[in-house]
């Protein structure tokens, strides 16, 4: 079945906390906690912890970056330094493993950053279409709830997102 | 002055009776809903002023633009360069630029990786400096070669010459580090920026929104949105930290892994990072005021922060002024007879105007930070940070050009050697075009990080809320009283 989607705004973080907590303890059929997302201009670690664990994977494709960046680029730098004919090194080595380091960090850096930016953007689903429910004043001062719910069980849901001083409570159900 | 508080049984606390409350960053004024309208009214109308200091701008720029077509049609003689003077103001200005670009994604991601609140109102304008100067400086390097076009002689990639860049040229690692460093840099300046970008989507209009729309790429703050994007800025600020050292270290081996007399001395990189930082600090206190006052920062930019950042810039000048001091020792100590005299024609030779005028305004302007009129009248202010600026090109002048001048070989001494209205030209247009990218940069983008600025107003509500409750307990009787509410 399609599912539905509530928001309600709040002008309080303690209001927000709490319509969580309801949330969560209220045993409401037809909707799980990592279906519920909150919305605010800042972070907000206290209200992220009443979700629930929320994972994050980017260190993973970060570890990736650094270790191949660099593998990747001393491999390069190495066979172009082997395959250039026209040297006369006067008795050093083709290969100077000390100075070819310095590159080698560089691109350990590089690629770790770009490895890390990447996988942000995948993490964070960007570039990515706003949901129907956005509302503007989640970037300024106001918290935004989410519920994607069945149809049936979006009645109980604003019930109780509306106990706690709600501004105002949008659903997609109207639309 | 100390006493006991006597009043509970179980406690014996020592308290300082006369107890200073701290001056918050930010005045008790300052709203979610004021930062937004504040910041977005900066991109829409600046002081009038605004419009002079571009079009100042543009006319130094253009002027820079002129010399560099006047230099490329007429050859690199109109210059004065010449063997051995090939480096001249172009390369001293080039460190000049990479060492303003240090301090500001360095320092952001320093003071962001120890959770410096303080950072949070200015680290946006000095991540876009980091960026406008390290564009600025890749400018030199351009224009001293002369030959514009054969530029990608130094790019490494397969070719039909069969021939690669001498990776293990100090050049080439340059050329490598500051490409990391721009690009890890802009990244970091554009991640940091998402959000607020976001907040500039929702309320502008026309061609604005939709460039706003486009870069800020559907953000809406969700949970899970700010929770991989904390994960993913401190990760990058843990990369930048040894990036940015790694890159002005690099810059150093330029001149010390060469023989040159005054160059080939140990002290080289951490005297360079130091020397980026000490000017990258000064370009921030300038930009500071300015914007300040350009863009009626008043509530963000304030005394406070400005105090942080003026004791930051006073250490790290007396750990290069300690440094340059070192570096000079272990000339005129060592057994270097020609680095020796080399030093000692920097300071009574041709150039020791100079010498004196870096010594003067690097080594002893600083000293005025200590005085409180100097910190909190923003003219005089601004008046130093420039002065400290100027000392550290003068500083970067006379690493260059006195060695130069008289080096080992007397039938190259070129003494008295000094640059001609182009370069000039070219150096004055280089901060045209730098003003300029930075102005328009802050006309367009939020140069007050307006989420962050929330989280500092967000933990300041936290504490006064944390503080008020702790005196409703005292009120109750239930923990002993004490001056400032701390025990």
């Amino acid at each position: 079945m399609k599912k539905s989607h509530t928001l309600a705004l709040y002008a309080d973080m303690d209001e927000a906390a709490n319509a969580l907590k309801e949330l969560k303890s209220s045993g409401v059929s037809g909707f799980r906690m990592e279906d519920v997302v909150v919305k605010s201009p800042i972070d907000h670690p206290e209200l992220s912890e009443l979700l629930g664990p929320r994972p994050v994977y980017i260190q993973w494709f970060t570890l990736l970056g650094v270790l191949l960046g660099p593998t990747t680029g001393l491999v390069l730098i190495a066979s172009a330094q082997a395959s250039f004919i026209y040297q006369v090194r006067g008795g050093r080595p083709v290969v100077p493993l000390p100075p070819d380091m310095v590159l080698t960090y560089e691109l350990f850096i590089l690629s770790g950053v770009l490895m890390t930016v990447l996988a942000t953007f995948v993490a964070m689903k960007l570039p990515g279409n706003r949901s129907p429910l956005y509302n503007a004043s989640v970037s300024e001062d106001k918290i935004g709830i989410l519920v994607k719910a069945e149809p049936q069980s979006i009645p109980q849901i604003n019930e109780i997102l509306g106990r706690h001083k709600p501004l105002e409570i949008m659903g997609d159900q109207a639309r | 002055m100390s006493h006991s508080v006597p009043s509970h049984p179980q406690m014996d606390v020592q308290v300082e009776r006369k107890f200073v409350p701290k001056q918050k960053d930010l005045g008790a004024d300052v709203t979610w809903a004021k930062i937004n309208k504040d910041v977005l009214k900066s991109l829409e109308k600046p002081r009038p002023v605004f419009w002079v200091i571009f079009f100042s701008a543009l006319a130094l720029f253009s002027f820079g633009v002129y010399c560099e077509v006047y230099q490329y049609q007429n050859g690199m003689g109109v210059s004065d360069l010449n063997n051995p003077q090939v480096w001249g103001l172009y390369i001293a200005t080039f460190i000049f630029w990479i060492g303003m670009g240090h301090s500001g994604t360095l320092l952001s991601a320093l003071l962001h990786i120890i959770h410096a609140d303080w950072r949070k109102p200015i680290y946006r304008y000095s991540e876009a400096m980091t960026t406008f100067t390290l564009l600025t400086a890749a400018l030199f390097v351009l224009v001293h070669m002369g030959r514009l076009w054969q530029f990608y002689y130094v790019v490494a990639y397969p070719n039909e010459r069969w021939t690669w860049p001498n990776f293990t040229s100090p050049l080439v690692w340059d050329a490598t580090a500051i490409g990391t460093y721009l690009t890890s840099s802009l990244l970091f300046l554009y991640m940091g920026m998402i959000p607020d970008l976001a907040i500039c989507r929702d309320n502008a209009r026309g061609a604005r929104r939709a460039l706003y729309r486009f870069l800020s790429m559907g953000w809406q703050g969700t949970d899970r949105q700010w929770a991989n994007f904390k994960v993913a800025y401190m990760t990058m600020a843990c990369f930048l930290m040894p990036l940015a050292v790694s890159v002005h270290s690099i810059v150093s081996t330029d001149f010390a892994v060469s023989q040159n007399p005054g160059w080939h001395v140990t002290s080289f990189p951490p005297y360079f990072v130091l020397g980026a930082l000490y000017s990258g600090c000064s370009g921030i206190i300038t930009l500071f005021i300015v914007l300040r006052y350009v863009f009626r920062f008043e509530a963000y930019m304030t005394q406070p922060i400005l105090n942080k950042l003026i004791k930051m810039t006073f250490a790290i000048a007396m750990v290069w002024t300690y440094l340059d001091l070192i570096e000079y020792a272990t000339t005129w100590y060592g057994s270097d007879e020609v680095a020796k005299a080399d030093l000692v024609y920097r300071a009574t030779g041709d150039y020791a105007l100079q010498f004196w005028g870096m010594i003067f305004c690097a080594m002893v302007m600083p000293f005025t930070l200590l005085i409180r009129f100097v910190r909190t009248n923003y003219t005089t202010l601004l008046i130093i940070s420039l002065i400290l600026n100027v000392g550290m090109w003068l500083e970067r002048f006379q690493i260059i050009t006195p060695t130069f001048a008289k080096s080992h070989y007397p039938w190259l001494w070129t003494a008295g050697w000094w640059p001609s209205w182009v370069q000039w030209g070219i150096v004055a247009g280089s901060f045209g075009w730098f003003t300029m990218l930075f102005m328009l940069y802050c006309k367009i983008f939020p140069s007050v990080s307006m989420y962050e600025v929330k989280e500092m107003v967000h933990e300041q509500n936290m504490e006064e809320k944390a503080h008020a409750t702790q005196a409703e307990v005292h009120e109750a009787g239930l923990l002993p009283e004490m001056e400032g509410g701390q025990a």
